[in-house]
Protein backbone atom coordinates (compact mmCIF):
# COMPACT_ATOMS: atom_id res chain seq x y z
CA UNK A 1 0.00 0.00 0.00
CA UNK A 2 1.50 3.58 -1.15
CA UNK A 3 0.31 6.71 -0.19
CA UNK A 4 0.03 9.59 -2.81
CA UNK A 5 0.51 13.67 -2.22
CA UNK A 6 -3.21 13.82 -1.72
CA UNK A 7 -3.10 11.08 0.61
CA UNK A 8 -0.35 13.24 2.77
CA UNK A 9 -2.40 16.17 2.35
CA UNK A 10 -5.42 14.43 3.57
CA UNK A 11 -3.55 13.11 6.95
CA UNK A 12 -2.33 16.87 7.40
CA UNK A 13 -5.50 17.81 7.56
CA UNK A 14 -6.67 15.65 9.43
CA UNK A 15 -3.60 15.77 12.14
CA UNK A 16 -5.00 19.40 11.75
CA UNK A 17 -0.96 20.64 10.89
CA UNK A 18 -1.07 22.90 7.72
CA UNK A 19 1.58 21.94 5.16
CA UNK A 20 2.89 23.33 2.17
CA UNK A 21 2.85 21.46 -0.90
CA UNK A 22 6.33 21.27 -1.20
CA UNK A 23 6.32 19.84 2.48
CA UNK A 24 3.51 17.54 1.28
CA UNK A 25 5.91 16.40 -1.60
CA UNK A 26 9.03 15.94 0.63
CA UNK A 27 6.89 13.56 3.31
CA UNK A 28 5.51 11.22 0.56
CA UNK A 29 8.74 9.27 0.28
CA UNK A 30 9.57 9.70 4.14
CA UNK A 31 5.98 8.39 5.17
CA UNK A 32 5.97 5.68 2.21
CA UNK A 33 8.89 4.41 3.85
CA UNK A 34 7.95 4.05 7.23
CA UNK A 35 5.08 2.64 6.24
CA UNK A 36 6.36 0.23 4.34
CA UNK A 37 9.08 -0.61 6.68
CA UNK A 38 5.68 -1.01 8.81
CA UNK A 39 3.78 -3.10 6.57
CA UNK A 40 5.91 -6.34 7.35
CA UNK A 41 3.86 -6.97 10.60
CA UNK A 42 1.25 -8.31 7.67
CA UNK A 43 3.30 -11.21 7.76
CA UNK A 44 2.95 -12.12 11.24
CA UNK A 45 0.47 -14.89 11.91
CA UNK A 46 -1.84 -13.58 14.80
CA UNK A 47 -4.90 -16.12 14.45
CA UNK A 48 -6.61 -16.50 17.92
CA UNK A 49 -4.45 -13.76 19.44
CA UNK A 50 -6.30 -11.05 21.02
CA UNK A 51 -4.83 -6.96 20.89
CA UNK A 52 -3.43 -6.39 23.58
CA UNK A 53 -4.98 -3.74 25.48
CA UNK A 54 -3.17 -3.88 28.92
CA UNK A 55 0.80 -4.58 29.37
CA UNK A 56 0.61 -5.03 33.07
CA UNK A 57 -2.53 -6.58 34.44
CA UNK A 58 -4.28 -4.07 36.68
CA UNK A 59 -7.89 -3.72 37.77
CA UNK A 60 -10.16 -0.42 37.06
CA UNK A 61 -10.12 1.25 40.21
CA UNK A 62 -13.61 3.10 41.31
CA UNK A 63 -13.33 5.90 43.38
CA UNK A 64 -15.60 7.60 45.65
CA UNK A 65 -18.25 9.96 44.01
CA UNK A 66 -17.07 13.21 45.33
CA UNK A 67 -15.66 16.53 44.73
CA UNK A 68 -11.89 16.57 45.23
CA UNK A 69 -10.68 19.09 42.85
CA UNK A 70 -11.65 22.50 41.31
CA UNK A 71 -12.00 25.93 42.04
CA UNK A 72 -9.17 26.63 39.85
CA UNK A 73 -9.78 29.21 37.58
CA UNK A 74 -7.30 31.47 37.33
CA UNK A 75 -5.07 28.51 37.32
CA UNK A 76 -6.37 26.82 34.55
CA UNK A 77 -6.86 29.66 32.37
CA UNK A 78 -2.87 30.99 33.60
CA UNK A 79 -1.04 29.12 30.29
CA UNK A 80 -3.57 30.49 28.00
CA UNK A 81 -2.38 32.04 24.62
CA UNK A 82 -5.67 34.52 25.25
CA UNK A 83 -8.32 34.65 28.43
CA UNK A 84 -10.60 37.01 28.48
CA UNK A 85 -13.60 37.22 31.63
CA UNK A 86 -12.34 34.08 32.74
CA UNK A 87 -12.92 31.98 29.81
CA UNK A 88 -10.57 30.93 27.16
CA UNK A 89 -11.00 33.12 23.80
CA UNK A 90 -10.63 31.85 20.47
CA UNK A 91 -11.37 33.19 17.14
CA UNK A 92 -15.32 33.85 16.06
CA UNK A 93 -16.72 30.77 15.34
CA UNK A 94 -20.49 31.45 14.58
CA UNK A 95 -20.90 34.36 12.48
CA UNK B 1 35.41 11.32 51.96
CA UNK B 2 36.38 14.67 50.21
CA UNK B 3 38.13 17.80 52.22
CA UNK B 4 35.05 20.06 52.72
CA UNK B 5 36.76 22.37 50.03
CA UNK B 6 37.39 20.88 46.93
CA UNK B 7 34.57 21.22 45.01
CA UNK B 8 35.91 18.90 42.24
CA UNK B 9 35.80 16.23 44.65
CA UNK B 10 31.94 17.13 45.37
CA UNK B 11 31.13 16.77 42.14
CA UNK B 12 32.93 13.09 41.52
CA UNK B 13 30.31 11.76 44.28
CA UNK B 14 27.60 8.75 43.80
CA UNK B 15 24.39 9.60 45.56
CA UNK B 16 24.71 7.20 47.94
CA UNK B 17 28.34 9.42 48.87
CA UNK B 18 26.55 12.65 48.94
CA UNK B 19 23.78 11.68 51.20
CA UNK B 20 25.31 9.63 53.56
CA UNK B 21 28.74 12.25 53.74
CA UNK B 22 26.11 14.84 54.27
CA UNK B 23 24.55 13.05 57.70
CA UNK B 24 28.39 12.31 58.83
CA UNK B 25 28.95 15.97 58.62
CA UNK B 26 31.76 15.68 56.14
CA UNK B 27 30.23 18.52 53.94
CA UNK B 28 27.04 20.80 53.97
CA UNK B 29 24.29 19.98 51.70
CA UNK B 30 25.07 24.34 50.64
CA UNK B 31 28.76 23.16 49.85
CA UNK B 32 27.45 20.21 47.58
CA UNK B 33 24.70 22.52 45.73
CA UNK B 34 27.07 25.34 45.17
CA UNK B 35 29.33 23.09 43.37
CA UNK B 36 27.23 21.06 41.35
CA UNK B 37 25.47 24.69 40.38
CA UNK B 38 29.08 26.09 39.18
CA UNK B 39 29.71 22.92 36.97
CA UNK B 40 25.81 23.72 35.76
CA UNK B 41 27.08 27.05 34.84
CA UNK B 42 29.98 26.60 33.67
CA UNK B 43 28.89 23.59 31.05
CA UNK B 44 26.99 25.79 28.19
CA UNK B 45 28.53 24.22 25.45
CA UNK B 46 27.02 20.85 26.19
CA UNK B 47 23.44 22.76 26.70
CA UNK B 48 22.10 20.22 28.64
CA UNK B 49 19.80 22.26 30.44
CA UNK B 50 17.04 24.25 28.98
CA UNK B 51 16.14 26.35 32.16
CA UNK B 52 18.77 26.14 35.11
CA UNK B 53 17.50 26.58 38.46
CA UNK B 54 20.37 27.11 40.92
CA UNK B 55 18.21 28.87 43.32
CA UNK B 56 16.13 25.88 43.86
CA UNK B 57 19.06 23.35 44.52
CA UNK B 58 20.06 25.89 47.17
CA UNK B 59 16.47 26.34 48.67
CA UNK B 60 16.84 22.42 49.30
CA UNK B 61 20.31 22.45 50.71
CA UNK B 62 19.50 24.97 52.86
CA UNK B 63 16.15 23.43 54.09
CA UNK B 64 18.46 19.83 54.54
CA UNK B 65 21.04 22.01 56.35
CA UNK B 66 18.67 23.25 58.70
CA UNK B 67 17.01 20.19 59.57
CA UNK B 68 20.24 18.30 60.11
CA UNK B 69 21.58 21.54 62.54
CA UNK B 70 18.28 21.56 64.15
CA UNK B 71 18.51 17.72 64.93
CA UNK B 72 15.27 16.61 62.85
CA UNK B 73 14.74 13.66 61.16
CA UNK B 74 16.47 13.64 57.77
CA UNK B 75 14.63 13.07 54.73
CA UNK B 76 15.58 10.49 52.34
CA UNK B 77 17.36 12.38 49.60
CA UNK B 78 18.49 15.35 51.79
CA UNK B 79 21.47 17.15 50.46
CA UNK B 80 21.01 15.75 47.37
CA UNK B 81 20.79 17.83 44.06
CA UNK B 82 19.51 16.38 40.96
CA UNK B 83 18.66 17.10 37.51
CA UNK B 84 14.78 17.17 36.11
CA UNK B 85 14.17 16.16 32.56
CA UNK B 86 11.88 18.72 30.91
CA UNK B 87 8.63 16.43 30.39
CA UNK B 88 8.25 16.49 34.19
CA UNK B 89 5.68 19.85 34.63
CA UNK B 90 7.21 21.30 37.76
CA UNK B 91 5.43 24.76 38.90
CA UNK B 92 6.65 27.73 38.24
CA UNK B 93 8.97 26.42 36.24
CA UNK B 94 8.95 26.85 32.48
CA UNK B 95 8.06 22.65 30.68
CA UNK B 96 8.68 22.61 27.50
CA UNK B 97 9.17 19.03 26.26
CA UNK B 98 12.31 20.55 24.30
CA UNK B 99 9.35 22.12 22.07
CA UNK B 100 8.47 25.02 20.91
CA UNK B 101 4.78 24.54 21.36
CA UNK B 102 5.19 25.09 24.99
CA UNK B 103 8.00 27.27 24.69
CA UNK B 104 6.60 29.75 28.01
CA UNK B 105 4.52 27.19 29.54
CA UNK B 106 4.73 27.11 32.87
CA UNK B 107 2.83 24.94 35.26
CA UNK B 108 0.30 26.02 38.08
CA UNK B 109 0.98 21.90 39.37
CA UNK B 110 3.76 19.38 40.06
CA UNK B 111 3.76 16.09 38.84
CA UNK B 112 3.66 13.42 41.10
CA UNK B 113 7.40 11.89 40.21
CA UNK B 114 9.24 15.04 40.33
CA UNK B 115 7.07 15.91 43.59
CA UNK B 116 8.00 12.99 45.82
CA UNK B 117 11.49 13.98 44.48
CA UNK B 118 11.33 16.95 46.57
CA UNK B 119 9.42 16.07 49.29
CA UNK B 120 12.55 12.86 49.63
CA UNK B 121 14.67 15.93 50.35
CA UNK B 122 16.59 16.60 46.48
CA UNK B 123 16.79 19.56 45.43
CA UNK B 124 16.78 20.34 41.80
CA UNK B 125 19.81 22.02 39.39
CA UNK B 126 17.47 22.61 36.85
CA UNK B 127 15.17 21.20 33.78
CA UNK B 128 17.36 18.98 31.13
CA UNK B 129 17.26 18.90 27.30
CA UNK B 130 15.80 16.34 25.19
CA UNK B 131 14.21 15.29 21.90
CA UNK B 132 11.36 17.37 20.93
CA UNK B 133 8.40 14.99 23.43
CA UNK B 134 10.60 12.44 24.39
CA UNK B 135 10.92 11.66 19.97
CA UNK B 136 13.99 10.92 19.03
CA UNK B 137 17.33 8.91 19.93
CA UNK B 138 19.80 11.76 19.49
CA UNK B 139 18.22 14.65 20.99
CA UNK B 140 18.68 16.25 18.12
CA UNK B 141 15.09 17.08 17.94
CA UNK B 142 15.21 19.77 20.75
CA UNK B 143 13.89 22.89 19.41
CA UNK B 144 16.96 24.32 21.98
CA UNK B 145 18.85 22.54 20.15
CA UNK B 146 21.26 19.71 20.12
CA UNK B 147 22.59 18.52 23.43
CA UNK B 148 26.51 17.80 22.78
CA UNK B 149 27.78 14.62 24.58
CA UNK B 150 30.83 14.88 26.81
CA UNK B 151 32.60 12.08 25.58
CA UNK B 152 35.27 12.81 22.54
CA UNK B 153 36.29 9.63 20.28
CA UNK B 154 39.83 9.55 20.93
CA UNK B 155 42.73 10.02 18.87
CA UNK B 156 41.75 13.65 18.01
CA UNK B 157 38.20 13.94 16.29
CA UNK B 158 36.74 16.80 17.54
CA UNK B 159 33.22 15.70 16.10
CA UNK B 160 30.11 16.40 18.46
CA UNK B 161 28.42 12.73 19.34
CA UNK B 162 25.32 12.30 20.58
CA UNK B 163 24.53 11.41 24.06
CA UNK B 164 21.22 9.65 22.66
CA UNK B 165 17.70 10.26 23.25
CA UNK B 166 15.54 11.26 24.40
CA UNK B 167 16.93 11.73 27.68
CA UNK B 168 20.13 13.49 26.30
CA UNK B 169 19.96 16.00 28.67
CA UNK B 170 20.19 13.73 31.14
CA UNK B 171 23.04 11.46 30.38
CA UNK B 172 25.16 14.36 29.16
CA UNK B 173 25.22 15.70 32.30
CA UNK B 174 25.23 13.18 34.72
CA UNK B 175 28.27 11.96 32.66
CA UNK B 176 29.76 15.37 32.46
CA UNK B 177 29.40 15.75 36.49
CA UNK B 178 26.88 18.70 35.93
CA UNK B 179 24.34 16.08 38.04
CA UNK B 180 24.93 13.24 40.72
CA UNK B 181 21.53 11.80 39.29
CA UNK B 182 18.68 12.60 36.98
CA UNK B 183 15.23 11.95 36.21
CA UNK B 184 14.86 10.13 32.69
CA UNK B 185 11.39 8.87 30.76
CA UNK B 186 11.71 5.69 28.61
CA UNK B 187 8.93 5.22 25.65
CA UNK B 188 11.13 3.10 23.44
CA UNK B 189 14.60 3.15 25.25
CA UNK B 190 15.00 6.47 26.31
CA UNK B 191 16.62 5.94 29.58
CA UNK B 192 18.33 3.09 28.40
CA UNK B 193 20.36 4.25 24.87
CA UNK B 194 21.47 7.47 26.08
CA UNK B 195 22.67 5.31 29.01
CA UNK B 196 24.50 3.32 27.21
CA UNK B 197 25.97 6.39 24.87
CA UNK B 198 27.11 8.15 27.87
CA UNK B 199 28.82 5.14 30.30
CA UNK B 200 26.27 6.02 32.73
CA UNK B 201 23.14 3.30 34.45
CA UNK B 202 19.38 4.14 33.86
CA UNK B 203 16.85 1.92 34.94
CA UNK B 204 13.19 1.80 33.43
CA UNK B 205 10.69 -0.08 35.90
CA UNK B 206 7.89 -2.58 34.89
CA UNK B 207 5.16 0.05 33.63
CA UNK B 208 2.75 1.65 36.18
CA UNK B 209 5.59 1.86 39.05
CA UNK B 210 6.08 5.23 38.82
CA UNK B 211 3.18 7.89 37.98
CA UNK B 212 2.59 9.17 34.85
CA UNK B 213 0.92 12.16 36.21
CA UNK B 214 2.29 15.56 35.36
CA UNK B 215 4.68 13.89 32.66
CA UNK B 216 3.86 14.96 29.36
CA UNK B 217 2.60 12.48 27.04
CA UNK B 218 4.14 10.80 24.22
CA UNK B 219 2.69 6.97 24.17
CA UNK B 220 0.42 6.57 26.99
CA UNK B 221 1.00 2.53 27.17
CA UNK B 222 4.68 2.25 26.92
CA UNK B 223 5.29 5.73 28.84
CA UNK B 224 7.87 4.86 32.18
CA UNK B 225 9.65 7.19 34.29
CA UNK B 226 13.17 6.12 36.08
CA UNK B 227 16.08 7.45 37.27
CA UNK B 228 19.53 7.43 35.91
CA UNK B 229 22.78 8.42 37.84
CA UNK B 230 26.74 6.62 37.59
CA UNK B 231 25.49 3.71 39.85
CA UNK B 232 23.32 1.05 40.08
CA UNK B 233 23.15 1.58 43.63
CA UNK B 234 22.05 5.72 42.62
CA UNK B 235 19.11 4.18 41.05
CA UNK B 236 17.80 2.11 43.59
CA UNK B 237 18.52 4.89 46.04
CA UNK B 238 16.21 6.91 43.31
CA UNK B 239 13.64 4.54 42.37
CA UNK B 240 12.54 4.21 45.95
CA UNK B 241 11.71 7.58 46.27
CA UNK B 242 10.11 7.84 42.73
CA UNK B 243 8.13 4.98 42.94
CA UNK B 244 4.11 4.27 44.35
CA UNK B 245 0.72 4.66 43.86
CA UNK B 246 -0.49 7.40 42.41
CA UNK B 247 -4.74 7.58 42.27
CA UNK B 248 -4.29 10.41 39.72
CA UNK B 249 -3.09 7.85 37.40
CA UNK B 250 -5.38 4.84 36.18
CA UNK B 251 -2.35 3.05 34.92
CA UNK B 252 -0.25 3.12 38.38
CA UNK B 253 0.37 0.07 40.32
CA UNK B 254 -1.17 -0.02 43.83
CA UNK B 255 1.80 -1.95 45.30
CA UNK B 256 4.00 -1.36 48.10
CA UNK B 257 7.54 -0.02 47.07
CA UNK B 258 10.17 -2.44 47.81
CA UNK B 259 13.59 -1.22 49.63
CA UNK B 260 15.87 -1.63 46.71
CA UNK B 261 18.70 -0.24 48.04
CA UNK B 262 18.64 -2.70 51.43
CA UNK B 263 17.66 -5.73 48.79
CA UNK B 264 20.88 -5.16 46.68
CA UNK B 265 23.01 -8.00 46.30
CA UNK B 266 25.77 -9.53 43.69
CA UNK B 267 25.12 -12.62 44.47
CA UNK B 268 23.51 -14.45 41.67
CA UNK B 269 23.33 -18.03 42.77
CA UNK B 270 21.00 -19.64 41.76
CA UNK B 271 19.46 -17.53 39.43
CA UNK B 272 19.21 -18.13 35.53
CA UNK B 273 20.25 -15.85 33.36
CA UNK B 274 18.63 -16.22 29.71
CA UNK B 275 20.31 -14.72 26.64
CA UNK B 276 18.21 -14.22 23.69
CA UNK B 277 19.26 -15.62 20.07
CA UNK B 278 17.27 -13.55 18.16
CA UNK B 279 19.59 -10.36 19.69
CA UNK B 280 22.21 -11.80 18.10
CA UNK B 281 21.38 -11.23 14.55
CA UNK B 282 23.83 -11.06 11.09
CA UNK B 283 25.98 -8.17 11.08
CA UNK B 284 25.87 -7.38 15.29
CA UNK B 285 28.76 -4.95 15.61
CA UNK B 286 31.80 -7.41 16.62
CA UNK B 287 32.58 -4.74 19.96
CA UNK B 288 29.35 -5.33 21.30
CA UNK B 289 29.14 -8.67 20.51
CA UNK B 290 32.64 -9.16 22.68
CA UNK B 291 31.43 -7.10 25.16
CA UNK B 292 28.18 -9.34 25.15
CA UNK B 293 30.08 -12.17 25.74
CA UNK B 294 32.24 -10.33 28.32
CA UNK B 295 28.76 -9.86 30.47
CA UNK B 296 27.85 -13.19 30.60
CA UNK B 297 31.39 -14.13 32.17
CA UNK B 298 30.70 -11.99 34.61
CA UNK B 299 27.31 -13.29 35.35
CA UNK B 300 28.80 -16.63 35.74
CA UNK B 301 31.44 -15.42 37.83
CA UNK B 302 28.58 -13.78 39.79
CA UNK B 303 27.04 -17.31 40.21
CA UNK B 304 24.05 -17.24 37.63
CA UNK B 305 23.43 -20.32 35.39
CA UNK B 306 23.52 -19.23 31.67
CA UNK B 307 21.05 -20.71 29.28
CA UNK B 308 19.93 -19.88 25.73
CA UNK B 309 16.49 -19.01 24.83
CA UNK B 310 14.32 -17.47 22.33
CA UNK B 311 11.86 -14.20 21.71
CA UNK B 312 10.71 -15.73 17.95
CA UNK B 313 8.69 -12.31 17.20
CA UNK B 314 11.65 -9.67 18.54
CA UNK B 315 12.28 -8.62 14.95
CA UNK B 316 8.49 -7.58 14.44
CA UNK B 317 9.12 -5.22 17.79
CA UNK B 318 10.30 -2.23 16.18
CA UNK B 319 7.67 -2.10 13.45
CA UNK B 320 5.08 -2.57 16.32
CA UNK B 321 6.46 0.06 18.24
CA UNK B 322 6.25 2.48 15.11
CA UNK B 323 2.44 1.98 14.25
CA UNK B 324 1.96 2.28 18.60
CA UNK B 325 4.27 4.80 19.84
CA UNK B 326 2.97 7.39 16.89
CA UNK B 327 -0.89 6.05 17.15
CA UNK B 328 -0.47 7.05 20.74
CA UNK B 329 1.30 10.17 20.26
CA UNK B 330 -1.10 11.54 17.58
CA UNK B 331 -3.94 11.14 20.26
CA UNK B 332 -2.14 12.47 23.14
CA UNK B 333 -0.70 15.52 21.44
CA UNK B 334 -4.00 16.65 20.08
CA UNK B 335 -4.22 18.73 22.68
CA UNK B 336 -2.32 20.81 21.79
CA UNK B 337 -5.00 23.50 20.01
CA UNK B 338 -2.94 26.73 20.92
CA UNK B 339 -6.23 27.45 22.71
CA UNK B 340 -5.45 26.00 26.70
CA UNK B 341 -1.78 26.58 26.69
CA UNK B 342 1.25 26.68 24.71
CA UNK B 343 1.45 28.43 21.55
CA UNK B 344 -0.93 30.14 19.01
CA UNK B 345 -0.48 30.74 15.74
CA UNK B 346 -3.68 33.17 14.50
CA UNK B 347 -3.18 34.03 10.39
CA UNK B 348 -4.85 36.98 9.76
CA UNK B 349 -8.35 36.57 9.53
CA UNK B 350 -8.03 33.22 10.03
CA UNK B 351 -11.16 30.65 11.58
CA UNK B 352 -10.60 28.42 14.64
CA UNK B 353 -9.38 25.15 12.31
CA UNK B 354 -7.45 27.50 10.35
CA UNK B 355 -5.78 28.25 13.84
CA UNK B 356 -5.64 24.80 14.88
CA UNK B 357 -3.68 23.80 11.70
CA UNK B 358 -1.11 26.84 11.93
CA UNK B 359 -0.29 26.97 15.42
CA UNK B 360 0.46 22.70 15.13
CA UNK B 361 2.58 23.95 12.23
CA UNK B 362 4.51 26.60 13.86
CA UNK B 363 4.62 24.55 16.98
CA UNK B 364 5.76 21.15 16.27
CA UNK B 365 9.27 20.07 14.56
CA UNK B 366 9.71 17.68 11.82
CA UNK B 367 9.94 14.51 13.73
CA UNK B 368 7.02 15.11 16.26
CA UNK B 369 4.84 16.34 12.75
CA UNK B 370 5.68 12.77 11.15
CA UNK B 371 5.17 10.46 13.97
CA UNK B 372 1.50 12.50 14.14
CA UNK B 373 0.99 11.84 10.84
CA UNK B 374 2.32 8.21 10.92
CA UNK B 375 -0.19 7.89 14.10
CA UNK B 376 -3.60 9.80 12.21
CA UNK B 377 -2.90 7.48 9.26
CA UNK B 378 -2.98 3.68 11.60
CA UNK B 379 -5.60 4.63 13.10
CA UNK B 380 -7.36 6.08 10.16
CA UNK B 381 -10.88 4.42 8.81
CA UNK B 382 -10.38 1.40 6.64
CA UNK B 383 -6.39 1.53 7.89
CA UNK B 384 -6.99 1.16 11.60
CA UNK B 385 -7.40 -2.79 11.67
CA UNK B 386 -4.75 -3.61 9.26
CA UNK B 387 -1.96 -1.24 11.30
CA UNK B 388 -3.02 -0.59 14.71
CA UNK B 389 -5.21 -3.79 15.30
CA UNK B 390 -2.28 -6.13 13.92
CA UNK B 391 0.24 -3.85 15.84
CA UNK B 392 -1.63 -4.94 19.25
CA UNK B 393 -2.00 -8.34 18.39
CA UNK B 394 1.74 -8.26 17.39
CA UNK B 395 2.50 -6.79 21.04
CA UNK B 396 0.88 -9.50 22.77
CA UNK B 397 2.66 -12.15 21.10
CA UNK B 398 5.74 -10.32 22.05
CA UNK B 399 4.60 -10.15 25.09
CA UNK B 400 3.81 -13.87 25.32
CA UNK B 401 7.65 -14.85 23.78
CA UNK B 402 9.22 -12.83 27.46
CA UNK B 403 6.80 -15.25 29.59
CA UNK B 404 7.60 -18.31 27.87
CA UNK B 405 11.37 -17.19 28.34
CA UNK B 406 10.89 -16.49 31.62
CA UNK B 407 9.97 -19.97 32.43
CA UNK B 408 13.04 -21.18 31.59
CA UNK B 409 15.07 -18.14 33.38
CA UNK B 410 14.88 -15.23 35.58
CA UNK B 411 16.38 -12.45 33.64
CA UNK B 412 17.49 -11.56 30.15
CA UNK B 413 20.90 -9.91 29.26
CA UNK B 414 21.37 -8.33 25.88
CA UNK B 415 23.43 -5.61 24.65
CA UNK B 416 21.45 -1.91 24.90
CA UNK B 417 22.10 -0.20 21.66
CA UNK B 418 23.62 -1.98 18.41
CA UNK B 419 26.79 0.84 18.13
CA UNK B 420 27.97 2.82 20.52
CA UNK B 421 27.36 7.02 20.01
CA UNK B 422 27.89 8.15 16.66
CA UNK B 423 28.14 12.11 15.37
CA UNK B 424 25.33 14.49 15.54
CA UNK B 425 23.68 14.76 12.01
CA UNK B 426 25.25 11.63 10.60
CA UNK B 427 21.80 9.38 11.19
CA UNK B 428 19.32 12.15 11.20
CA UNK B 429 18.90 12.24 7.11
CA UNK B 430 17.42 8.58 7.70
CA UNK B 431 14.49 8.22 9.89
CA UNK B 432 14.76 4.60 9.66
CA UNK B 433 17.98 4.12 10.48
CA UNK B 434 17.66 6.42 13.65
CA UNK B 435 14.35 4.37 14.68
CA UNK B 436 16.99 0.93 14.20
CA UNK B 437 18.73 2.47 17.85
CA UNK B 438 16.08 0.76 19.46
CA UNK B 439 16.14 -2.12 18.45
CA UNK B 440 17.31 -4.09 21.74
CA UNK B 441 15.07 -1.68 23.89
CA UNK B 442 11.66 -1.55 22.32
CA UNK B 443 10.56 -4.93 23.07
CA UNK B 444 10.83 -5.01 26.59
CA UNK B 445 9.13 -1.08 27.27
CA UNK B 446 6.56 -3.20 24.46
CA UNK B 447 5.68 -5.65 27.18
CA UNK B 448 6.15 -3.28 30.10
CA UNK B 449 8.91 -4.77 31.82
CA UNK B 450 11.70 -3.67 33.92
CA UNK B 451 14.72 -3.45 32.32
CA UNK B 452 18.00 -1.60 33.34
CA UNK B 453 21.43 -0.20 31.40
CA UNK B 454 24.63 -0.69 33.04
CA UNK B 455 28.37 0.53 30.96
CA UNK B 456 30.11 -2.46 30.34
CA UNK B 457 33.49 -1.01 28.91
CA UNK B 458 34.59 1.12 25.69
CA UNK B 459 35.12 0.40 22.72
CA UNK B 460 38.27 1.12 20.28
CA UNK B 461 36.85 4.72 19.65
CA UNK B 462 37.21 5.17 23.29
CA UNK B 463 33.33 5.78 23.86
CA UNK B 464 31.30 3.19 26.28
CA UNK B 465 29.06 0.77 25.54
CA UNK B 466 26.23 -0.78 27.64
CA UNK B 467 24.64 -4.22 28.69
CA UNK B 468 21.40 -4.46 29.19
CA UNK B 469 19.32 -6.80 31.87
CA UNK B 470 15.43 -7.26 31.48
CA UNK B 471 13.64 -8.82 34.22
CA UNK B 472 10.09 -10.17 34.93
CA UNK B 473 7.30 -7.76 35.55
CA UNK B 474 7.66 -5.94 39.14
CA UNK B 475 11.26 -7.88 39.96
CA UNK B 476 13.24 -4.67 39.75
CA UNK B 477 15.24 -6.14 42.53
CA UNK B 478 16.87 -8.76 40.46
CA UNK B 479 17.21 -6.34 37.18
CA UNK B 480 19.56 -4.08 39.88
CA UNK B 481 21.01 -6.71 41.47
CA UNK B 482 22.51 -8.70 38.02
CA UNK B 483 22.81 -4.90 37.31
CA UNK B 484 25.62 -4.77 40.56
CA UNK B 485 27.35 -8.19 39.72
CA UNK B 486 28.09 -6.30 36.29
CA UNK B 487 29.31 -2.96 37.72
CA UNK B 488 31.17 -5.13 40.15
CA UNK B 489 33.11 -6.89 37.67
CA UNK B 490 33.39 -4.32 34.45
CA UNK B 491 34.98 -1.74 36.81
CA UNK B 492 33.97 0.89 34.60
CA UNK B 493 35.66 4.00 35.57
CA UNK B 494 35.90 5.72 32.29
CA UNK B 495 34.95 9.54 32.19
CA UNK B 496 34.73 11.92 29.70
CA UNK B 497 37.89 14.71 29.70
CA UNK B 498 37.13 17.52 30.07
CA UNK B 499 36.71 20.14 26.83
CA UNK B 500 34.03 22.16 27.66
Amino acid sequence: MSIDLQTVKKIASLSRISVSDAEAQAMVPELNNILGWVEQLGEVDVTGVQPMTAVIPNHQRLREDAVTDGDVRDKVLANAPQAEHGFFAVPKVIE
Amino acid sequence: MPNSTDKNALTDLTVAEIRDGFRGGAFSAREVAEAFNANVAAAKALNAFIVETPEKALEAADAADRAKAAGEALKPLAGVPIGMKDLFCTEGVQTTAASHMLEGFTPTYESTVSKKLWDAGAGMLGKLNLDQFAMGSSNETSYFGNVISPWKRKGGDNAALAPGGSSGGSSAAIAARLCPAATGTDTGGSIRQPAAFTGISGIKPTYGRCSRWGIVAFASSLDQAGPMARTVRDNAILLESMAGFDPKDSTSLDLEVPRWEAGLSSDLRGRKVGIPKEYRPDGLNAEIAALWDRGIEWLKDAGAEVVEVSLPHTQYALPTYYIIAPAEASSNLARYDGVRYGQRDLPDGAGLQDMYAATRAAGFGPEVKRRIMIGTYVLSAGFYDAYYTQAQKVRALIARDFELAFEKCDLLLTPTAPSASFALGEKQADPLAMYLNDVFTVPASLAGLPAMAVPGGLDAQGLPLGLQIIGRALDEQSVLNAGLAIEERAGFAARPEKWW
